[in-house]
Parts: C-alpha cells; structure tokens; sequence
C-alpha cells in the first residue's frame, strides 16, 4: 500500500464508519460490530504508518491547496505516527468498554453517541497526521465540535452548561489565540509547515517568538494550561467512556500534542531555550500540576478528582515541551501515551463501578473490592502507574521528565513534578486501597444495582489497559529510540 | 493568468459590445417584464435577462483578463466630452459577482415571491429586480463620475421599491422602505455635491480624466469637502457605520428574494465605488485621503465589528441578527480596504465576494424555511433541521462560513485580512477582527444551536422542506461557500488582479 493510501484509509475508515453507523442505526448489533470492525481497521492503518515511520519512509499527501502557502497536506512523523497507534488501539478498547456500559445503563441516543465517536476519530487522525499548523487547525476544531454531543449526552441542564463552557472555551481560545498565532506564524515564516529543528529559527526576534509560543500554547486550550482549564472538570458530566476516551486520550492528548509539535516543529527546542516566554509557561504549567493536585485531593466525586488530575499531568507534557533541554521533549511524547493508558483504565474503572453499583463518589466506595475484585485492583495498577513508580509504565516520562527539569536548572518544575508525584498518590491511592481494604467500622459495601455487576465487555476492557501500564514498562526503551529523531540536541546540552 | 484568460463565450462582433448590452439587457427587460401578463411570464424574462447579463459580464471579464482594461466609448463620443465606459479589473470582477447573484436571485424568485409579495405584484416586482440589476452593472462598469451618480439612482430607485414590496409578509417593510429611501436619497445628494465640488475644481467628470487632473491641483478646500461628500454619500449606501441605519429594517422587512440581493450585492457596489474614489481618482498623495481612512475610516469600522457583533448577538429575529451582521461584515471589508496597499484591497475585495455568499445562501435559506411557516424568531425556527434538512444545512454551511470556520470560504477571507493587516504591522485591527470574529461564532452558534438540537416547541407548525426550485439555487451559493473554502484560486485571482488594477501594481 502507498503511504498517499494510508493517510487517505485513516481519515475515511472512520468517517465511513461514522456513515454506517449513521445507515445501520437502528440495528444495534449490527452498528457496534461495525464500529468494532472500523476500529480493528484504523488500528491496522495507523500500526503499518508507524512501521513505515520507523523504517524512514513517512507516508505524505497533499489534499488541497485553497490559496498559496496554505495547504491541506499530511506528513506523518514519530510524535505522529505515535499519537495515531495510540487513538485508534484504544478507541477499540474504549469500544468495547462503550457497549458494555452503554447497553448497562440502557442509554438513549446510542446512534448518535457511536457516530460522534468515530467523527472524532476523523478529527484526531488529521491532528495526528497533518503537515502543517494550517491543516493541524482544521481537524482541531472537527474535534471539538464532533465532541460536542458527547459532552452533552445527558442533554439536561448541567449537560448543556457544560457544553456551553466547552464550546465557549475551546473556540473561543483557538479563534482568539491559536488562529492569530498560527496567521503570524503563515506571516513572518511564509508557511506554516512543521519543520524539524524549528520553522522559525533564524526568522523571527525574540518578542515576536515569544508571543507566537504564547498564543500558540494558551490557545491550544484543550491541553487545559491554567486558567483555560476550566472546561475540562465541567465536561465530566458526559458518560463515562465519553471521559475515558475524550478526556484521557483523544481531545486532551491532541492539545498537547498540538504543545508538543509547535515545540518541537515550529519554534525548535534553539530557540525555545532563549525565549523567556518559555520560562513563565514553565511556572504557569507548574503551578498547575500543584494547583491541580490539590484540587483533586479535595474532591470526592471520583470523575471529578479524575479530571483534575488529568489536568495536572497534562502539563507535565505542557512543561515538558518547554524545558530548553530537548530530551524533554521525548518524554513528553512517551508521558502522552503513558498517561493516556493510565488515565483512561481509571475513567472506565470509574465508569464500571458506576454501572454496577450506581456509586460515583469516592466515599460510597468503602469495600466494593470484595465485590470487584479485578476492577480495583486494575484500578490499583493504573493509580501507581499515574504516581509514576515502578513497575509501571508511567515511571520512564516522570523519571526523564524530571532528570531533564534538573538539567535544564528549571529547579521549580523539578520540585513541582515531584511534589505533585506524592500528592498523586495521596488522591489516588485511597480509592483503591479503602475500596479492596476497607477500614474497620466502615459501613457494608454498596448493592449491585444492575445483576451480574460490570458487564463483561466492560472487564475485558479495562484488563487489557491495566495490563498494558505493565507492559509497556518494558516496552519503553524501543518507544523512546522510535521518538529520537524529534529530538534535535540542542545547545544547552551539548555544551559541557 | 486566470481562468478568463484564455475563454471566449461570446462572437467577437458581441464581445466588443458586451458592456454595454450587460447594462441594456437588463433594461429592455425591465420593460418586458412589467408589460408582461403574468408572474410566470414575467419570472422567465427574469432569468433569461439576468442569464443574458451573466454572459456579457462573463465576456467582458475574458475581455478584461487579456486586455488590462477595456474602455467603451458610447456614441462614439470621445471622452473626457462624451461618456465612456472603463471596466478594469476591479469593475469586471464586481459584474460578475453582481450578473451571478442576480441569475441565483433571479431563479429563486421563481418560488420566493409567492409567499412574500402580492400576486398582482409580480411582474412590477420583477421589472425592479432587473432595473436594480442594470443599475449595479452600470455602476461598476462606468467610467464617468456623474453617470455613475445615474446608475446609483437607477439602482436605488428599484431597491426602494423592492423593499416596500415585502408588506405583505410584514408591515413593517413601508415604514423600513421609506426610511431606506430618505437615507439613500440624502447619499446620493451628498454624492451630486461632492461631484459637484470635484467638477468645479476640475473641469471634468471622466474619472481617469479627474485623477489626472487631481494629481497637479494638490490639496485644496474644495477637493477636501468633494472627497468628504462623496466618501459620506457612498458610505450611506455603503452602511458604513454610523451610516446604517436604514439597513436592518431594510433587510429585515424585505422579502427574502431582496434581502438575498441586496445583502450581496447592494452595500458591495457602494464600497466598489468608495474605493475607486479613494485609491483611483483621488491621488496617491492626497494627505486628506489618506488621514481620513487612518483616523476616521479604520476606528469607525473597528467599532462597527464590535458594536454590530454584540447588537446581532442581541437580537431577537435572525433577519435582524443577519442585518446587523451585515453591517459588521461591511466593517471588516472596510478595515481591508483602510490598509490603503494592494493586500488590504485584495483581502477586502476577496472578503466582498465571500460575504455575499454566505449572506445570500443564508438569507435564502431563511426564506426557504420560513414559506411553510411564518417564521421570524429564532424560537420559531427551533428543530426545523429534523423537517427540512437540505434548507438547514445549507444555511449551517453559510453560518460557518460567516462564522469563519476552516474549510469554508469564510475562513480564507478572514485568514487573508488578518494576514493583510498583519504585513501593514496593524495589531490592533488583528485583534479588532479576532474579537469580531468571536462574537460572530456566538450568534451563528445560536442559530445552529436553535436548527440542529433544540426540539420544536408542542404545537408548533411543522415546516415542509422546500421545493427543487429553491434548493437548487441555495445550494449552489452553499456549495461555492464551500468550494471556494477549498480551492480558492478562482475568487483569489479576481481578487488579486482587481487590487493590482487600484493600485497599478503588478499581481
């Protein structure tokens, strides 16, 4: 197959899917089957993309070119390629865990919920794969408004506030910043390609520089910076896989993501390291990862202390794309991907406990685990995971994370990533512990509400996540070798 | 260069004549059609004249692309005596928009008067629409400062009518009409005067003629107060803020076939004409000119983005909501065209030709919703998506496109302005149009938000999808707004090479 190939099947087997979805909708059987197959599919695509990635032949395409300079074209490379493996393999997951909670709960609108996903999906894949800020923008924004319904599912008062703030947030950053950053960028560089070791090096002045990382950070306001985080606990009142997928992987992860590559691609790691507009982002992103922990240890809703985490650790990567040390920026990509399994294993976690036994808040939790066993111990396995200790995954991006804050002499963000580490489990740990350990005099464990407790899809789903947070603790290595091409050394490390 | 570069569509004996049978056309069919018997009748003469203007505008822009710009001397009277037609870029570019929104309008009226104008009306009704049509063309392709001045009359003489003729959908039309017809009187009075002012320091009312004659006089009180009636006349016609007053109970209470017409084309010849004054006739060095679009033009068209922004996001009829709209977008075609370069022009322009399509599809396929119901609110129109899909989406694709989202036409036009006042180092105008655009993403999201996912109220009217005969002409304004989101090449040529003609550089 042509790489042209690939790159056209990732963007149409999703909005295939979402078309058959849309035909077949009143065949429920029949439409998650399909939705399963179209996720087996994608998956295979964006697995041969990475190969190809990895061999040094990196699938490109150019779609459309509506005025000179600005073109709808595609390139993939290791951030990339990496990014889209991770969507796809756990969209499938998440599909899994989607029909077992979805029919669990006999929730109304499934059609509209399963097509949503796989529109979505378009709108990460073009993300994930787009050349240039241009193209990166417009499957951006088909994110956000694909999600929208998602958010809003419940379609009751709170439901619809929260979409209000969604949509008002995240267009509203991306019209006001992220649109007049990338227009500058098309304006002082002549295009707005992403160019290893930097588009903009040698073009622009430090000022200039500067506001361009600003309007492009704060405006790519899905990687939830304070004070753009405030939609993402908001969105919490969509269903459980909607948090699982969207608020763990897909639309969090394209905003950093989207960090990631104006880090490494538009401005580059040289001139990054002289820009002081990367230092305040530094101690903005800091103060989030401690302001968010905090947070999260005062909640008691479990979704809601879910999401402040995941707004913590976002700028981990945040931070990470903004140490003048480069290898900063490879743990970013790997703390993506790690985080994302972590994250989405608690949010189904969540959701399953939810179906059961109708608890969603942490203090209804006390000795469940003698009731469900495997999903609080995946849940145990997935916390550690987020803490960043061993043997989990999570351990690699924390630890390089760190080693690199120290070598950039970024003291602040060193202290706060590991202040945070502790207060993690300090949120995080409780839950599972009480729940599989409850204390003496602790009230009986809540009833299952619906027989037979999590549904079995839902079980398999969160097994092979969990089980994945082990695994890939020794997959690191030949992840991080796949991410070393987008580390240029800069000059800070190379000098002695 | 372009796609005209290389098209002849019409016999050379016609293509020679072309301008002026563009204008005539349309005239003669005036007559026709209000001597004809009936509304069918008087609607296909409706369309074969304005398909007829089409084909001679599209021949004059062939014509225009190889030659530079072609000149028609009427009569065979010698200007700067006699009265010559000049078309150059810009003013072959502006027909073609002007000839294709009057075929579309043109169709369209084939179902849009029978629910908005009387029956007895129709062929009145059509011999206006074509009067309006002449009028426009012979605004943009004349070459003489005082015919021009005719045009405009013979122009608003049929808008006046035209508005008035939606009373019987809503009777706030007359009233609109009447005040639409003082205001458009008293700018083009202002316009007399300031030709007036220019033709006594000038001796000539040919426009190449007076800038060539400008450029020696230098600053002078009469040339100022010329260019400062002239500039105000226009910029009532132009709804130039504060100059707006009459536009949206004029848009508002218009049958919708006028509204779609007008909202593309109206206000866009008004603007053709200020730019040729201020960047063609006027010279380069014209200080008063020039601190006029810095300090008077540029803040006021600022303030029109953000101020009409909020007044749209406020009101509570979408007619309204769009009317206002409108005068926002006017203000970010004008804060282009301020820039005072080539880019500015270009972007302006480009932003013209996006403008009238997305508010013409979305004027139309209001009227498309609103003939089974008699809808003006934005509550009535709640769920009509689940009824009338076609009519909704394609009045989604015109809010995006107004809203300015990526892989509309409305995008690239923002894209190019924002670009444009960039180069011209103007932060404040970015800012000014990122603002503008938040605030056009809220209301275009309320009324999307009303269409695809409120319910309809119990009880409501159930709206019946409309018929072939008006979704085919929506859907071609919906579908360019896309396809020029897409591949703009075509609209950017125009624009580019009409700008280059303003400013006599090279594209």
């Amino acid at each position: 197959m042509s790489g042209e190939l690939l790159i056209f099947l990732a963007l149409a087997v999703p909005l295939f899917s979402a078309l058959v979805t849309y035909a077949v909708g009143r065949m429920p059987d029949v439409r998650e089957t399909m939705t399963v197959v179209a996720c087996i599919a994608l998956s295979i695509v964006t697995v041969s993309m990475l190969v190809r990635v990895g061999a040094g032949a990196p699938p490109t395409m150019t779609l459309a070119r509506p005025i000179a300079g600005l073109d709808i074209a595609f390139k993939l490379e290791p951030l990339g390629a990496l990014f889209a493996v991770m969507a796809s393999v756990l969209w499938g997951v998440n599909s899994l865990f989607s029909i077992g909670y979805m029919r669990g709960k006999r929730e109304p609108n499934q059609t509209r919920f399963y097509m949503c996903f796989a529109l979505a999906m378009v709108g990460v894949m073009g993300v994930a794969m787009a050349a240039n800020l241009f193209t990166l923008f417009i499957f951006y924004e088909v994110l956000t408004f694909s999600t929208f319904p998602l958010v809003t599912h419940n379609g009751d008062a709170a439901a619809r506030r929260a979409g209000r703030i969604y949509l008002g947030t995240l267009v509203g950053a991306s019209v006001l910043l992220f649109l007049p950053g990338i227009i500058a960028v098309a304006v002082f560089a002549g295009s707005t390609t992403f160019t290893t070791g930097g588009l903009l090096t040698g073009k622009v002045d430090g000022a200039v520089a500067s506001m361009i990382l600003l309007l492009l950070t704060f405006g790519a306001a899905k990687a939830a910076l304070m004070p753009l985080h405030g939609w993402l606990p908001n969105a919490m009142v969509a269903p459980a896989p909607v948090s699982a997928l969207l608020h763990a992987v897909a639309v969090v992860k394209a905003g950093v993501f989207t960090v990631l590559k104006v880090s490494t691609y538009i401005l580059g790691p040289e001139l990054i390291a002289t820009l002081p507009a990367a230092n305040w982002i530094l101690w903005v992103a800091g103060a989030t990862i401690v302001i968010a922990s905090l947070i999260a240890m005062t909640k008691d809703d479990l979704k809601a202390r879910l999401a402040w985490s995941t707004v913590g650790q976002l700028a981990y990567i945040t931070s990470a794309a903004m140490l003048p040390w480069a290898s900063g920026l490879v743990a970013g990509g790997l703390h993506m991907v790690f985080h994302a399994v972590a994250k989405i294993t608690l949010f189904m976690c969540a959701g399953a406990i939810f179906v059961a036994t109708g608890a969603s808040r942490v203090s209804e939790l006390g000795g469940l685990g003698r009731r469900m066993p495997i999903v609080f111990v995946c849940f145990l396995i997935a916390s550690i995971s987020v803490m960043g200790l061993p043997p989990m995954a999570g351990m690699w991006p924390k630890f390089l994370l760190v080693t690199a804050a120290f070598g950039s002499n970024e003291w602040l963000t060193a202290a706060a990533m590991i202040v945070s580490s502790l207060l993690t489990g300090v949120y995080l740990l409780p839950v599972a512990l009480r729940a599989l350990f409850p204390a003496i005099g602790d009230p009986a464990p809540r009833e299952f509400v619906r027989p037979g407790g999590t549904p079995g899809l839902a079980l398999v789903a969160i097994g092979v996540t969990a089980g994945a947070c082990i695994v890939l603790f020794v997959l690191a290595d030949p992840i991080a070798k796949f991410l070393e091409p987008i580390r240029t050394i800069s000059f800070v490390e190379a000098a002695p | 260069m372009t796609l005209f570069d290389n098209l002849y569509v019409a016999p050379a004996a016609l293509a020679v004549h072309a301008p002026i049978l563009a204008i005539a056309g349309p005239l003669i069919g005036a007559c026709a059609a209000a001597l004809s018997p009936g509304p069918r009748s008087g609607w296909i003469i409706s369309v074969i004249t304005a398909a007829f203007a089409l084909w001679m505008s599209v021949a004059v822009a062939c014509d225009v692309a190889r030659e530079g710009v072609m000149i028609y001397v009427m009569g065979g009277f010698q200007p700067p005596l006699g009265i010559a037609l000049r078309i150059d870029a810009l003013g072959s570019a502006m027909a073609l928009l002007v000839s294709s929104m009057g075929l579309i309008g043109a169709v369209y009226s084939g179902h849009a008067l029978v629910s908005d104008v009387r029956a007895e009306m129709h062929t009145l009704f059509q011999s206006g629409y074509l009067l309006c049509i002449a009028g426009f063309l012979g605004l943009v392709f004349t070459g003489d400062a005082f015919n021009a001045f005719v045009f405009l009359e013979v122009s608003s003489i049929g808008t006046y009518a035209l508005v008035a003729a939606g009373e019987q959908r809503d009777r706030r039309a007359l009233p609109a009409a009447f005040n639409y017809l003082i205001m458009g009187t008293i700018g083009a009075t202002f316009y007399v005067i300031g030709i007036g002012f220019l033709y006594g320091s000038t001796g000539t009312l040919n426009m190449m003629d007076m800038a060539a004659r400008l450029t020696t006089q230098g600053d002078n009180a009469a040339v100022q107060a010329g260019f400062a009636f002239v500039v105000v006349g226009l910029g009532i016609k132009a709804a130039i803020f504060p100059l707006h007053g009459w536009l949206p109970g004029a848009y508002a209470g218009a049958p919708s076939l006028v509204s779609v017409f007008l909202a593309a084309t109206a206000t866009k010849t008004a603007i053709y004409l200020i730019a040729r004054f201020m960047f063609d006739v006027f010279p380069d060095t014209f200080a008063f000119g020039l601190a006029f679009t810095q300090f008077v033009l540029a803040p006021l068209s600022a303030v029109a983005v953000i101020v009409c922004s909020l007044q749209a996001i406020f009101a509570r009829e979408v007619r309204q909501m769009l009317a206002f709209s409108s005068v926002a977008q006017v203000g970010l075609i004008m804060l282009g065209l301020s820039l005072a370069n080539a880019a500015g022009a270009s972007a302006g322009l480009f932003y013209i030709f996006a403008h009238a399509l997305m508010k013409a599809s979305l004027f139309m396929a209001l009227g498309a919703l609103a003939m089974s119901i008699k809808a003006r609110k934005l509550d009535d129109f709640a769920g009509v998506a689940r009824d009338a899909p076609w009519s909704a989406t394609a009045l989604g694709v015109g809010a995006a496109s107004l809203a300015g989202l990526p892989l509309t036409m409305g995008f690239l036009a923002k894209w190019k302005l924002v670009e444009a006042a960039l180069e011209a180092g103007a932060i404040w105008m970015v800012l000014v149009i990122a603002t503008g655009s938040a605030l056009t993403l809220v209301y275009t999201w309320r009324i999307a938000d009303a269409l695809f996912f409120r319910s309809p109220p119990p009880g409501a009217p159930r709206v019946r999808e409309a018929p072939v005969g008006v979704l085919a002409p929506l859907w071609v304004l919906a579908g360019l707004s896309l396809w020029f989101g897409i591949d703009a090449s075509l609209p950017e040529s125009l624009a580019k090479s009409a700008a280059a003609a303003l400013f006599g550089v090279a594209p």
